[in-house]
C-alpha cells in the first residue's frame, strides 16, 4: 500500500475506509435486543450486572451445600458424613466459592449496574472489556467448580484451605490436581477483576455527568472506587503467589520447596498482602449499599457525608498495613507484632466512624422498616460484633490463644456474612424494582430477613463460645466431652435456619414477580430515593437516561423533589413522575453487541486445564483467545448497520464520527488502543 | 497535540452522545488513563517478584551465586543499554506522530521493536549461557526467583514488541494520522514503564552481585 501521509484529506469511499470496514475474516454482528443472543453478546451494563448476580447466585447455592455438609458434619462429635480428606475439599471449596465467586461477583453485579447510573453516565468506559469481565469470571467459576467432577468425584478438589499455606500446598503434601485447580482458577478469576477494576476505575475519573464532581457521587460509588483501586493494587500480588505456586507444582522451581531451603512464610506474606485489602473488597461494596439504603429510609440525608467518603479512603489505605495480624504466630518477631497490632487497631477507627454515621444518619428520622431497610440495620449491628471481635485479634497475646480455633471463624463470618452478605441482600430488596420494575414482596421480604438475621446468630454465635474453649477450625471432627456437642448442634440448626431464609428469598423472587402482573408499575422512584439511578424510568431503559444530567447537588435528584423553605421545612417541589426520564428517547446512541468478550473468555479454561492435563489442550484455548483478539481489533465498537432502534444523535457536530471516512479510522484505532491493554491482559492470560 | 488528546477522547466515549464535543472529567482520554492505571497495578507485580528476588538472592543451595564473576556485567550492561535507547527512539516516534509525519512514525516504531528484540535475543542468549554454567530453573530458590522475575520481564518486552509490531503494521495501512498520534503514546507509556521496571531490575540483580 502506498504510504499515506495524511488520511484525513482523502474523500469518501477511498481504500483507507475500506480497509476499515471489511478486513480479513469479519463476521456479521449479534443483532437484536431481545432473545438469548441478546444476552450472551451483549455489552450493556445493566445486563452484565444482572448476569453477573445470575452467576454468583448459581454459586451462592453451591457455596451454600458445601456450609451445610460441613455443618451436618460437625452436628455431633464424630461425624461420619464426610471423610477427612473430603472435608478439607468442603471447606476449602466454601472458602474459595463464597469469597471469589459470591460475594466478589455480586459487589461487581451491583458496581456494573449501578455505578454508571449513579454518575449519570451511558455506560462504563469500554463495554466490551465490560462482557469480557463478566464471561472470564464466568468461566473461571466454572473451572473451578469443575474440579469437583474432573477426574473422578471429589478427586481434584483444592484441599489447602482458601489461604492455601505453603509448604502443605506443594506436590509433596498434595499430590492430588486439586491444587493446581485453585492456582489456575484464581488466576483467571484475578482476570476479570482486573479488568473490571480498570474498567470501572476509567468510567468514575471519567465519565461522570456534567457538574458530578467526585464529592458529590454517592457513598456507595465511592466506596465501588475505593474497592476497584484495592483490586487493582492488591491482584497482582496474589498473581505473583499463584505463578510461584504454578511454577513449583508444575515445572519443579522452587519458591516454596522447604527442602531447597525456600521460607514459606513467603507465601504468608505474599497471600496475605493481597489477602486482607481482600477484606475491605468484599465489605466496602456493603457499606456503600447500606449507606444509600439507610438515609432514603431515615428520610435524612447521610450523616456526615465527607467524612463516610474520607473513612472510606482511610480504610483502603489503612488495609495495606495491617496483613502481618494474620501471621501473628508465625514467629514474626516482637516488633512486627508490636507494629502490625498498632495498625490493627488503628483501622478500627474509620470503621467506627462509618457505624457512628449510619446511626447518627437513623438518629432522630423517619425510620421506615422495609425489609432492606431492615437488612442495612442487620449490617450495622452485625458488624459491629463482627468488628469487635476483629479488634481483639489486634491484641497479639489474645490472638495467640485465638487463633485457628472457631473464634476466628465466627469473627469473619460476622463480617462477611453479617456485614457483607447482608448488605447485598438489603440492595436487592432496595433496587429490585429498579432492576426488573417490580417490588419484592415485603411479608416474604420479613421472613426472609428474620430468618437469616436469627439462623445467622445462631450459627455463629455460639462458635465464639467453642473456639474460647479450645476447638479447632479446619478438623473434620472432634471427640465427645470436650463440652463442644450443644454449641455444634445449635450452629448446625442455624445453618439450616439460614438455609430456609435463603430458600424464602427465591420464593420470594417467584411470588413477587407473579403478584406484580396485577399491581400497578412501581414509578421511576419507589422509594423517594435520592441517587440520580432513580431519575430513569423502572426498569432501566437500555440507553439509561433520556438526555444528559447536570449535576447541581451531591442528591441531586432529591434535591429537584424537595426543597428548604425560608422556616427551615422541607416541602416538596415536585414529584419523581415529572422530572424522572420516561425511557423514551430513541435517539441515544448506544455501543453495539460483540461475540468476541465471550469467545476470548471461552479459551482461558482450555489454557487452564491444557496447563494441568495436556499442554495440546492450551493450543485449542489460545486459539480462541488469540482469534478472539484478532476478531475485537477489527470490529467497530459500533456496528455501522446496527438495528437497534437507536440511531445516532450528533450528526450535526461537525466531527461526527460515523458517516465520515476521516472519522471511521479515527474509531477504528481508537479501538486499536483499547485493545492494547486488552492484548495485555490476554498476554498475562496465555502466561498462565 | 492538545487538539489530538481531545480528539481521541471524544472518540473513546462510545457510550456517550456528545462525547465529541466535551472532553472526559479528568481531560485525559479513557484508553490513556486505563493505560496508566494498568502501569499502576503492573508495579504491584514486579514488586512481588522483585520482594521475592530479593529473598532468595543468597539461598543458592550450592549451586552459582549472583556475583560478578557469574553474571557478565558487561554484556548485560550494552542490553540494558540497547533497551534503555528503544525509549528514545520510542519519544521519537510519538514526537513523529504528534507531528504527522508517519513516514518517521514508520521508522521509529520499527527502531523500537528492533531494540527491543535485540534485548530480548540478549536475554535468551544470557539464559542459555547461565543454564550451561549449572544455573538450572530447578537448581535453587535462586535459581527460580532469578528467572521468573527476568523471564516475566522478557515477556513484558515481547508483549511491548507486538504491541509497537501492531503499530506499526496499522501505520503501513495508512490507519495513523495526527487524530489518533494517542495510540502511539499508549503504547509508548507501556514501553516506558517496562524500561524502568528493567533498570530496577537490572540493579537490584546485576549491580547488586
Amino acid at each position: 500500500m502506498a504510504i499515506i501521509e495524511n488520511p484525513l484529506e482523502l474523500e469518501a469511499g477511498d481504500e483507507v475506509a475500506q480497509v476499515a470496514e471489511k478486513p480479513l475474516g469479519v463476521l456479521t454482528r449479534p443483532q437484536g435486543s431481545t432473545g438469548w443472543q441478546s444476552w450472551l453478546f451483549t455489552v450493556d451494563h445493566k445486563r452484565i450486572g444482572i448476569m453477573y448476580g445470575v452467576f454468583a447466585m448459581f454459586f451462592f447455592l453451591i457455596g451454600g451445600l458445601e456450609a451445610l455438609a460441613i455443618r451436618l458434619q460437625l452436628a455431633v462429635p464424630n461425624g461420619k458424613i464426610l471423610s477427612p480428606e473430603t472435608y478439607n475439599q468442603v471447606f476449602t471449596m466454601h472458602g474459595v466459592t463464597m469469597i471469589f465467586l459470591v460475594i466478589m461477583p455480586l459487589a461487581a453485579a451491583f458496581a456494573n449496574y449501578l455505578l454508571p447510573l449513579q454518575l449519570g453516565a451511558r455506560d462504563v468506559a469500554f463495554p466490551r472489556m465490560n462482557a469480557l469481565s463478566l464471561w472470564v469470571f464466568v468461566a473461571g467459576g466454572f473451572f473451578l467448580c469443575s474440579s469437583l467432577f474432573i477426574g473422578g468425584w471429589f478427586e481434584n478438589v483444592p484441599n489447602g484451605g482458601w489461604f492455601n499455606y505453603a509448604p502443605n500446598s506443594g506436590t509433596l503434601f498434595s499430590p492430588t490436581k486439586g491444587i493446581d485447580f485453585y492456582a489456575v482458577g484464581l488466576q483467571i478469576l484475578g482476570i476479570a477483576s482486573l479488568v473490571s477494576a480498570i474498567n470501572l476505575i476509567v468510567t468514575c475519573l471519567n465519565m461522570r455527568a456534567e457538574g458530578m464532581t467526585l464529592m458529590k457521587m454517592p457513598v456507595l460509588t465511592w466506596m465501588l472506587l475505593v474497592v476497584q483501586f484495592l483490586l487493582l493494587f492488591a491482584l497482582p500480588v496474589i498473581t505473583v503467589a499463584l505463578f510461584l505456586l504454578m511454577f513449583d507444582r508444575l515445572w519443579g522451581a522452587n519458591f516454596f520447596n522447604v527442602e531447597m531451603g525456600a521460607d514459606p512464610l513467603l507465601w504468608q506474606h505474599l497471600f496475605w498482602i493481597f489477602g486482607h485489602p481482600e477484606v475491605y473488597i468484599l465489605i466496602l461494596p456493603s457499606f456503600g449499599i447500606i449507606s444509600e439504603v439507610i438515609p432514603v429510609f431515615s428520610r435524612k440525608p447521610i450523616f456526615g457525608y465527607s467524612f463516610m467518603v474520607a473513612s472510606g479512603i482511610a480504610i483502603g489505605f489503612l488495609g495495606w498495613g495491617v496483613w502481618a495480624h494474620h501471621m501473628f504466630v508465625s514467629g514474626l518477631g516482637p516488633i512486627s507484632v508490636a507494629a502490625f497490632s498498632v495498625s490493627t487497631m488503628f483501622i478500627a477507627v474509620p470503621t467506627g466512624v462509618k457505624i457512628l454515621n449510619w446511626v447518627a444518619t437513623m438518629w432522630g428520622g423517619r425510620i421506615q422498616l422495609t425489609t432492606a431497610m431492615l437488612f442495612a440495620i442487620g449490617v450495622v449491628s452485625m458488624f459491629t460484633i463482627g468488628g469487635l471481635s476483629g479488634v481483639t485479634h489486634s491484641v497479639a497475646a489474645a490472638d495467640t490463644q485465638q487463633t485457628d480455633t472457631y473464634y476466628i471463624v465466627a469473627h469473619f463470618h460476622y463480617v462477611i456474612f453479617g456485614g457483607a452478605l447482608l448488605g447485598i441482600f438489603s440492595g436487592f430488596y432496595f433496587w429490585w424494582p429498579k432492576m426488573f420494575g417490580y417490588k419484592l414482596n415485603e411479608k416474604w421480604g420479613k421472613w426472609n430477613f428474620w430468618l437469616q438475621i436469627v439462623g445467622f446468630n445462631l450459627t455463629f454465635g455460639p462458635m465464639h463460645i467453642l473456639g474460647l474453649q479450645g476447638m479447632s477450625r479446619r478438623i473434620d471432627s472432634y471427640d465427645p466431652g470436650y463440652g463442644f456437642e450443644l454449641w455444634n448442634m445449635v450452629s448446625s440448626i442455624g445453618a439450616f435456619v439460614i438455609f430456609t431464609g435463603v430458600a424464602i428469598f427465591f420464593v420470594n423472587i417467584y411470588v413477587s414477580q407473579k403478584q406484580a402482573k396485577h399491581l400497578p408499575p412501581v414509578g421511576p422512584d419507589p422509594w423517594d430515593a435520592r441517587s440520580l439511578e432513580w431519575m430513569t424510568a423502572s426498569p432501566t431503559p437500555e440507553h439509561n437516561f433520556d438526555e444528559e444530567i447536570v449535576v447541581e447537588y451531591q442528591d441531586h435528584f432529591w434535591h429537584q423533589k424537595w426543597a428548604e423553605e425560608e422556616d427551615g421545612r422541607v416541602v416538596r417541589i415536585a414529584y419523581a413522575e415529572d422530572i424522572a426520564h420516561d425511557g423514551s428517547a430513541t435517539d441515544v446512541h448506544l455501543p453495539s453487541p460483540s461475540y468476541w468478550p465471550l469467545v476470548l473468555a471461552s479459551g482461558l479454561p482450555f489454557i487452564g486445564y491444557g496447563i494441568i492435563y495436556n499442554y495440546w489442550l492450551c493450543a485449542i484455548g489460545g486459539f480462541l483467545t488469540l482469534g478472539a483478539i484478532f476478531g475485537w481489533i477489527f470490529e467497530h465498537p459500533d456496528d455501522p448497520d446496527a438495528a437497534h432502534g437507536h440511531h445516532d444523535d450528533h450528526g450535526d457536530d461537525g466531527d461526527s464520527d460515523h458517516g465520515t471516512p476521516d472519522s471511521d479510522t479515527v474509531d477504528t484505532d481508537a479501538d486499536d488502543a483499547e485493545l492494547v491493554t486488552a492484548s495485555t491482559d490476554a498476554g498475562e492470560a496465555s502466561n498462565g | 497535540m492538545a487538539e489530538a488528546v481531545l480528539d481521541a477522547a471524544g472518540h473513546d466515549n462510545h457510550g456517550d452522545p456528545h462525547a465529541v464535543v466535551h472532553k472526559t472529567n479528568t481531560g485525559v482520554s479513557n484508553n490513556k488513563l486505563a493505560m496508566w492505571v494498568f502501569l499502576g497495578s503492573e508495579c504491584l507485580l514486579f514488586g512481588g517478584l522483585i520482594s521475592t528476588y530479593l529473598l532468595y538472592r543468597t539461598n543458592t543451595q550450592g549451586g552459582p551465586e549472583p556475583s560478578e564473576e557469574f553474571f557478565d556485567i558487561p554484556f548485560t550492561s550494552a542490553s540494558s543499554f540497547v533497551l534503555l535507547m528503544s525509549s528514545l527512539t520510542m519519544v521519537l516516534a510519538h514526537s513523529a506522530a504528534g507531528k504527522g509525519d508517519i513516514r518517521k512514525l514508520k521508522i521509529w516504531l520499527l527502531s523500537t521493536a528492533l531494540l527491543g528484540s535485540v534485548f530480548v535475543a540478549g536475554q535468551i542468549y544470557e539464559f542459555t549461557v547461565f543454564v550451561r554454567e549449572g544455573l538450572g530453573w530447578s537448581t535453587s530458590p535462586f535459581s527460580s526467583a532469578f528467572y521468573a522475575l527476568t523471564g516475566f520481564h522478557g515477556v513484558h518486552v515481547t508483549i511491548g514488541i507486538i504491541m509497537l509490531l501492531s503499530t506499526f503494521i496499522s501505520a503501513m495501512r495508512g490507519r495513523m494520522h495526527p487524530g489518533n498520534a494517542e495510540t502511539v503514546e499508549i503504547v509508548g507509556l507501556y514501553w516506558h514503564f517496562v524500561d524502568i521496571v528493567w533498570v530496577f531490575i537490572f540493579t537490584v540483580i546485576y549491580l547488586a552481585a
